[in-house]
């Protein structure tokens, strides 16, 4: 009998419930609704989905996250702290992004850097409670809406806050929808709203492979930090637009992008055991992080109604398409027309707000590489 | 006779109307996607669709002629 529970007790030893606490049951609670979120509502699910298993992977005792030898452990290693994924993911953005509304009005790389005020009046707040620099520049970019951005920075600045802030960014990013519209109605007149913008101009093949190489040097000569990210989001557009290597830049935008979402979810899920994840600070983080998202919103239509403030009649931007400056695309775009067409449903602002949308995409990017050459 | 204009570029995905139907101003007579989004196309005056000038799956600019009205 003896030996029946000798065994018994070895086999229960060998078991992983003794090292489970209820901070891991908490987290299990976190990823089903994430899970739920993804599945059911579709928020961002090729983000969130991966995310929330990985959250549930780290939560179960066992060594899938111990350092050196850990299979997620690797992959964070390897993909987010030596920031070789979100780098990549900037090739497949780059690839999938046609800069002609930019080109064709550059008017609205204005209104893409406007969008980034929302970053740095978080920052601020973030450090007036009480978070480091580092801490609080990860934070504050949450407002950029760009999920690889806020992984790049946070790997360099704040490894601790990379789950937290990864999560606060894509989980806002499918709440675009809820969070804009009421900042932009809040700030924009009916008459406003109505204000129809002429056609864009058919922009040339020539300018389009031009635009991806001067942004390039200029970007990096300026902002050497964000070298990483602009340099392969400049790469990746010159091979779409060059026509020449269709198969590099369909690879960049749908194997090597689809390879890397899944190693890069899992493993960001992988950085919130619950030690980590259930302090008071995170809730901070998602207060702060809509409040960056709604400062972001409000700058870049502030901008855009100062612009108009210059600009003949005709020639006026629909404020609107400044709260397409966050860069979740193409989504703050859609919700940019979608405002515009409830308030004069023949409006098509589409087109327009793809402009700031793109372009807050390479401001968010330079947002991050200035906060890196400050505070690393 | 007027015409009916796309007002963005974006592809065909549904034509609402037909040849010889009559048409009233702000009626949806096409959807047009773009960014994975659908917009419907407003007559802009009442008449009767003489010609429609493509097809759906077509992909179209600004500016380019979607319906002919009489």
């Amino acid at each position: 009998m003896d030996v029946f529970m000798d065994i018994i007790m070895n086999l229960w030893s060998t078991m992983a419930f003794d090292n489970l606490y209820w901070g891991n049951v908490v987290m299990w609670g976190i990823a089903f609704l994430l899970i739920y979120l993804a599945i059911k509502k579709d928020y961002e699910p090729l983000l969130l989905l991966p995310i929330a298993f990985g959250i549930l992977l780290v939560n179960l005792p066992s060594d899938i996250m111990k350092e050196g030898s850990g299979l997620l452990w690797i992959l964070y290693h390897y993909g987010e702290e030596w920031a070789i994924i979100p780098p990549l993911i900037f090739l497949g953005i780059g690839a999938m992004t046609d800069f002609g509304p930019v080109i064709a009005n550059p008017k609205t790389l204005l209104l893409g850097a406007a969008a980034q005020g929302g970053v740095y009046i978080t920052f601020f707040g973030a450090l007036a409670l009480g978070f480091t620099a580092a801490e609080a520049a990860t934070i504050g970019i949450i407002g950029g809406a760009d999920g690889p951005t806020t992984i790049f920075l946070s790997a360099k600045l704040a490894p601790h806050l990379m789950g937290v802030c990864a999560v606060a960014a894509y989980s806002y990013m499918a709440m675009v929808p809820i969070i804009q519209p009421p900042v932009m109605k809040a700030l924009t007149t009916e008459k406003e709203r109505k204000i129809r913008m002429k056609s864009l101009r058919k922009v040339s093949k020539l300018e389009k492979i031009f635009f991806p190489i001067i942004t390039a040097i200029v970007v990096i000569l300026i902002v050497p930090d964000a070298a990483a990210l602009i340099g392969m989001f400049c790469f990746g557009n010159l091979m779409r637009e060059s026509g020449v290597v269709e198969r590099l830049s369909n690879a960049a935008q749908n194997e090597l992008m689809n390879i890397i979402t899944i190693f890069l979810g899992v493993s960001v899920g992988a950085t919130m055991p619950a030690e980590v994840f259930l302090t008071p600070q995170v809730i901070y983080i998602f207060v702060l992080g809509c409040v960056a998202f709604a400062t972001a919103t409000a700058c870049g239509v502030l901008l855009a109604k100062f612009m108009n403030l210059f600009l003949k009649e005709g020639e006026k931007i629909n404020p609107l398409i400044g709260a397409a400056g966050v860069s979740a695309v193409p989504m703050a775009a859609r919700v940019a027309h979608k405002v515009g067409s409830e308030a004069d449903r023949k409006n098509y602002l589409l087109m327009h707000a793809m402009g700031p949308n793109v372009a807050g995409v390479i401001g968010t990017a330079v947002a991050a590489g200035m906060f890196l050459s400050v505070l690393k | 006779m007027a015409v009916i204009e796309s007002p963005m570029a974006g592809k065909v995905i549904e034509i609402l109307v037909e040849v010889g139907q009559s048409v009233q101003e702000d009626d949806e007579v096409i959807i047009l996607e773009a960014m994975k989004m659908e917009n419907p196309v407003y007559a802009p005056e009442g008449g009767v669709v003489q010609e429609i000038k493509v097809e759906v799956g077509q992909k179209v600019e600004e500016g380019e002629v979607l319906i002919v009205l009489e």
